[in-house]
């Protein structure tokens, strides 16, 4: 009974279900014509208050709805749900990102077709949100100027795997001697070519320069993520 | 820590891939890219912890990593590259194709019979 062991070959994504629910998110939401950007960072970069601000200007003109991943308080959804109308929570418990089975569950009931934008804001957390597709047409990274501005280069894959980063709270960056010409490079090394965006969600820098580049997301053009995911 | 997602996910494309194979499963081929996100020594640890208890209990994991290759869409030379210094060394061009270095894959079973 001491066969020698065999070794057949297969082929498999590991994350095939979810690659495979985030496609069909992806045509659904193309579908609908509804955008959706998703945003990672670490905890406290300002996901949620750069959030509130692009929708508060938003909201007059479009249909906005929200999605918030947390560990464990519901406190960003009440936040948001001043900016916009609808806004799920998802609340992840000991998990530390979001996929595209939360993300499906969280926007049953929801008719897509009346929406223009829903924002996704994943888990506080700069490892594990980048392996796992949502469906978005959009990855925005946040880098917040009282982080290190090395930080792209110890995360690579995070900021590699987004499409657009932000470097937020910028009326902190001369108390907290950051480096904007070296955070950039650092971003740039990881991931050529990045479009960078500079905001402050306290004095409104660089809030109306985003706001006109989320509009024109919603102009037809070919699809940008697919790069993004095998 | 997501890798033990990940491992819960391993699992179930090792079932899924051994129903068509009679046998124990002695251990499951993994290739994980340096882009993918996921680090090989906390997958260890997470499968060990997924495994235990399970029919999978003597699956080893076997672990290849698998670097950034990259295309350069102007000069058209494919190499190695670092992920902290992707851009063309030859003509300068700072966005490259992704050629390998995402991959999170499981590629072989190995199956007593
Ligand atoms: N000075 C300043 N503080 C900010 C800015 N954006 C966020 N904050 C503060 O940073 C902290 C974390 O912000 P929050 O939006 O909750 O971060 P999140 O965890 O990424 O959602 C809060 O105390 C915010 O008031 C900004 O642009 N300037
Ligand atoms: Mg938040
Ligand atoms: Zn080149």
């Amino acid at each position: 009974m001491t066969a020698q062991p065999r070794l057949v070959e297969v082929r498999s994504r590991i994350l095939k279900e979810n690659d495979v629910l985030a496609r069909q998110l992806r045509e659904r939401f193309q579908q609908a014509g509804v955008c959706v950007v998703s945003f990672v960072s670490s905890p406290g970069s300002g996901k949620t208050t750069f959030l509130e601000k692009l929708m508060a200007g938003l909201s007059a003109r479009h249909r906005i709805a929200a999605l918030v991943g947390d560990l464990a308080t519901e406190n960003d959804a009440s936040r948001l749900g001043r900016a916009c109308s609808q806004v799920r929570q998802i609340t992840t418990g000991t998990i530390c990102h979001l996929d595209a089975k939360m993300i499906a569950a969280a926007i049953e009931g929801w008719r897509l077709e009346e929406l223009d934008f829903l924002f996704i804001e994943n888990v506080g957390n700069l490892v594990c949100p980048s392996s796992y597709d949502l469906g978005e047409q959009m990855r925005v990274v946040l880098l917040s100027a009282t982080e290190g501005e090395d930080k792209p280069l110890k995360y690579p894959t995070i900021f590699n795997t987004a499409d657009v980063a932000l470097i937020t709270k910028m009326d902190l960056a001369a108390a907290a001697e950051f480096n904007l010409d070296e955070a950039r490079r650092s971003i740039l090394s990881v991931r050529p070519g990045m479009r960078i965006l500079q905001v402050s969600a306290k004095t409104g820098e660089g809030i109306q320069e985003t706001e006109a580049w989320v509009e024109s997301l919603r102009a037809p053009q070919p699809k940008q993520h697919s790069d993004g995911y095998i | 820590m997501h890798e033990l997602s990940i491992a819960l996910s391993m699992m179930d494309r090792i079932r899924e891939e051994s129903v068509r194979h009679s046998g124990t499963v002695r251990s499951a081929h993994v290739r994980i890219g340096v882009l993918s996100g996921v680090d090989s020594e906390a997958l260890r640890f997470a499968w060990e912890m997924a495994r235990a208890g399970s029919e999978l209990e003597e699956a080893e994991l076997e672990i290849e990593s698998v670097p950034l290759r990259v295309r350069c869409p102007v000069c058209g030379v494919t190499r190695t590259a670092e992920i902290q210094s992707i851009a063309c060394p030859h003509c300068v061009t700072p966005e490259q194709d992704i050629v390998e270095g995402r991959e999170m894959e499981l590629t072989a079973l190995e199956i007593d019979s």
